[in-house]
């Protein structure tokens, strides 16, 4: 690396080891490691001093001590007996379980927003712009903040606001119409199983074709129609057999304190999912414009030339390619929505971060709680980003 | 064709008329599902239009956000002492106007901006006078102020000229201590608690501080994660990574929980700075990532070419590549001080009373109970906007740098 030192004559030259990058490289990382571990033991040491004379030294220990306090609603069952452990547990899910459903409400959202940007029709595309303006220079908190508001303003249950008879609005929630199992579901199910293997099975097998002709080819998305479409033609197959349905409607009745059928949401959750999804949508809606414009007009044109049709222009040259620009921004929208669900604490819908916050005012055990926090968040964060990295590696272009 | 020479050679190509109609038939109703959208929305649009104005006609709560606009301005930041952050405000003004003369191009649309929207607030102002909270000057005549210092600082840099550029680029570098200084007091000046700041003060000097001060920190780890050596890079990536895989509100829980604990005599740490830290810990990461994404833009061949005239490593980063590459991150930077802004409405949970906490507290004021429905629609509103009005602003001055950016390269 003596890049600029003047041609040395021949024979040993000894350089001193100060003007040696090597020895000054090494001799940097050691001082900084020395540096970073000094400053890191300082700080711990002064906490655990302070823990100390505080006599809250930090202990996983109340783990396994009944937590006392009850949480609003839960996946798993949970009553106040159960332990903080229990607490925390339901806290990650409830998380898991408003990020997961917003995920998906908001690609979708996104992704109409997105071609509603590209529109041919003037008003479209410039209600899509209007909405994406307003929305994003607003705080999403405020945005919470707002929606958990307008849930409250819903009337008692005896007067809920109908729509369409399928969703109902009132104060404690939003009820709404879901789909059940009915009788024959069993029936139905095993076409659903059979779909999945033939489509595997079709998958594997042109796998192993083009592996031998060695060549490219595209296999998932037909494999994938192959099994919808198995689980379709046993929908009303299942009907024509045994004359009803195999996934009945579950509709919400009113009856004289509560509803009966479908499922109901609390406000807060309806609120942060509402809040979390226009939000996100707006990011990926912008994300999925710039991915298609991305590709450049003499790709369509070429692929028309090639005598591709539409359809094979779109799915072979167009989308591959948007996609290779659209998935690492779109993974980091998917952490962003995650991590923006701890909001919630905000509007008390009991997610990770509510969960933990009341687990250190009742035990005041700071550090645990903040360690398991970091680490339930890191690990959501981590595992998001390998599936999209192993994907996205996928997808990418292989250059030669 | 060859005996028309008399034709000049080149004309412009005629102007396309296109009436009305036509203009309508190709935007709006050119194939038949065009058609049934434009229908559909046009029947959305102007019911929602006519709702919402109908309900801000008759909404009964916007006193709520005008009575209190102290309140959502500063907080509890004590009366006779609001010409602190008037006078702060002025300064920024005054330099803000001085660049403008100076520099001129998107800086002066800047200033120009500011002082039209001075101007307006100063109209506004004078119209409804009888605002309780009032200073012993007059918010109309302080907006007034402002555009004139504007417009007169820029017409006095213009005269002064280049003599005037390493003073104000001091100037800049000692604003933000100044600012904080004349805000909290000290020398000479009565000391306002950081207890009492709050409102749209609180948001702005959360923002601006989680920038300017996370600058040193996230340039030194952009430059550390592209380090050859191992132990420096390592630590970077994971600072960068741990910071960037929680939310904002941990790393905050974390800078009110821990900070007291990490240092000797911490619980004396006040709830600004505990937040000043934590978001600047947590803006320092994601400024490494954007400033590192102005390093990697840089080809290869400037280094090698510093390198071969025979500057070291640190002339190379320093004089070479680090300044363009933040010329290059300048759009980036100002999109997450947007988001910055915007994501300090989040200090309401650790219980600092920001713009967003203002409003709430404004909505839960007693004197508002009696009113139907509440106050917060029209509050939130209100805040709304100024949110909206401050981010939009700033968006669209990162989108022209950007593409002045973008002119300069071809």
């Amino acid at each position: 690396m003596a890049a600029g030192s003047p041609p040395l004559p021949s024979g040993k030259v000894t350089i001193p080891f100060y003007r040696d990058t090597r020895i000054i490289a090494i001799i940097v990382q050691v001082v900084f490691a020395i540096a970073v571990a000094a400053l890191l033991w300082y700080l711990y040491s002064n906490m655990m001093n302070g823990l100390r004379q505080a006599n809250l030294l930090p202990t996983f220990a109340f783990l396994s001590v009944p937590a006392g306090f009850p949480i609003a609603e839960s996946v798993i069952p949970y009553d106040p007996s159960m332990t903080y452990g229990r607490a925390f547990v339901v806290g990650i899910l409830n998380t898991v379980r408003v990020a997961g459903i917003g995920i998906v409400l908001a690609t979708i959202l996104g992704l109409i927003l997105g071609i509603a940007r590209l529109s041919d029709n003037w008003l479209l595309r410039n209600v899509a712009l209007v909405y994406v303006e307003i929305v994003r220079n607003v705080p999403l908190l405020l945005q919470l903040i707002f929606w958990f508001s307008l849930t409250r303003l819903f009337p008692r249950i005896q007067e809920s606001i109908d729509i369409g008879g399928l969703l109902y609005l009132h104060n404690r929630g939003v009820t709404l119409a879901w789909p059940q199992a009915a009788n024959d579901f069993d029936a139905w199910m095993l076409w659903v199983y059979g779909g999945i293997v033939v489509g595997v099975i079709y998958y594997v097998i042109r796998r192993i074709q083009f592996a031998r002709r060695d060549r490219p080819g595209v296999a998932l998305p037909q494999a994938f129609l192959i099994a919808v479409g198995m689980a379709v033609i046993g929908f009303f197959t299942t009907y024509f057999v045994y004359g009803a349905w195999p996934v009945s409607l579950s509709i919400p009745e009113l009856q004289r304190f509560n509803f009966v059928g479908g499922v109901t949401v609390t406000n807060s959750f309806a609120a942060l999912l509402v809040g979390l999804v226009i939000y996100t949508a707006v990011f990926i809606g912008e994300i999925v414009r710039s991915g298609i414009l991305a590709v450049s007009k003499g790709q369509r044109e070429a692929a028309r030339a090639l005598g591709l049709t539409p359809g094979q222009t779109m799915r072979l040259v167009i989308l591959p390619q948007a996609l290779r620009v659209i998935i690492p921004p779109l993974t980091s929208q998917y952490l962003n929505l995650t991590k923006n669900s701890s909001l919630a604490v905000a509007i008390a819908y009991p997610d990770l971060f509510y969960v933990a916050s009341t687990i250190n005012n009742q035990t005041g055990q700071a550090v645990p709680v903040i360690l398991m926090l970091m680490a339930s968040y890191l690990s959501v964060s981590l595992l998001t980003s390998l599936f999209m990295n192993w994907y996205n590696r996928r997808i990418q272009l292989v250059e030669r | 064709m060859a005996t028309e020479v008399s034709r000049p050679t080149s004309r412009r190509a005629p102007r396309q008329q296109i009436g009305l109609i036509e203009w309508l038939r190709k935007n709006l109703f050119s194939t038949w599902y065009n058609v049934i959208i434009t229908v559909v929305l046009l029947y959305v649009i102007v019911q929602t239009v006519t709702s919402f104005v109908s309900w801000m006609v008759t909404a009964p709560g916007w006193p709520a956000a005008f009575t209190n606009i102290k309140l959502l301005l500063t907080w509890t930041y004590p009366v006779d002492q609001l010409w602190r952050p008037q006078a702060a405000m002025a300064l920024v003004m005054l330099l803000l106007g001085l660049s403008s003369g100076l520099w001129g191009g998107i800086v002066r649309m800047v200033a120009l901006g500011a002082a039209v929207i001075s101007v307006a607030l100063g109209f506004v102002a004078f119209t409804f006078p009888d605002l309780p909270g009032q200073t012993s000057l007059p918010g109309w005549l302080f907006m007034f102020i402002c555009a004139v210092l504007l417009v007169g600082g820029d017409q006095l840099a213009r005269l002064v000229g280049n003599k005037l550029r390493w003073p104000l680029i001091i100037a800049w570098l000692l604003a933000y201590p100044a600012v904080i200084l004349i805000l909290r007091g000290g020398i000479g000046l009565p000391v306002v608690e950081t207890k009492l700041w709050g409102g749209l003060t609180l948001t702005l000097i959360l923002a601006v501080s989680g920038i300017v001060l996370s600058f040193p920190l996230g340039v030194l780890l952009a430059l550390g994660r592209r380090s050859s050596l191992p132990v420096i890079r390592t630590f970077c990536v994971l600072y960068i990574e741990l910071i960037r895989g929680v939310p904002l509100v941990t790393v905050l829980f974390m800078g009110a929980l821990l900070l007291p604990l990490f240092l000797p005599g911490g619980e004396s740490i006040d709830a600004l700075v505990r937040a000043v830290i934590a978001v600047t810990l947590f803006s320092a990461a994601y400024l490494a990532e954007n400033v590192r994404g102005g390093l990697q833009s840089i080809p290869k061949g400037q280094v090698e070419a510093a390198r071969a005239l025979g500057l070291n490593v640190v002339q190379t980063t320093l004089l070479i590549t680090l300044p363009q590459a933040l010329r290059a991150v300048v759009p980036v930077l100002v999109g997450q001080f947007i988001a910055l802004f915007k994501d300090t409405s989040l200090v309401v949970i650790i219980g600092l009373v920001d713009l967003l906490g203002a409003a709430q507290n404004i909505v839960g004021q007693p004197e508002w109970l009696g009113t139907p429905g509440g106050v917060w629609r029209e509050t939130f509103l209100v805040i709304a906007a100024i949110y909206w009005v401050f981010s939009f602003t700033m968006s669209r001055i990162s989108k022209r740098i950007e593409d002045q950016i973008a002119r300069s390269r071809h």
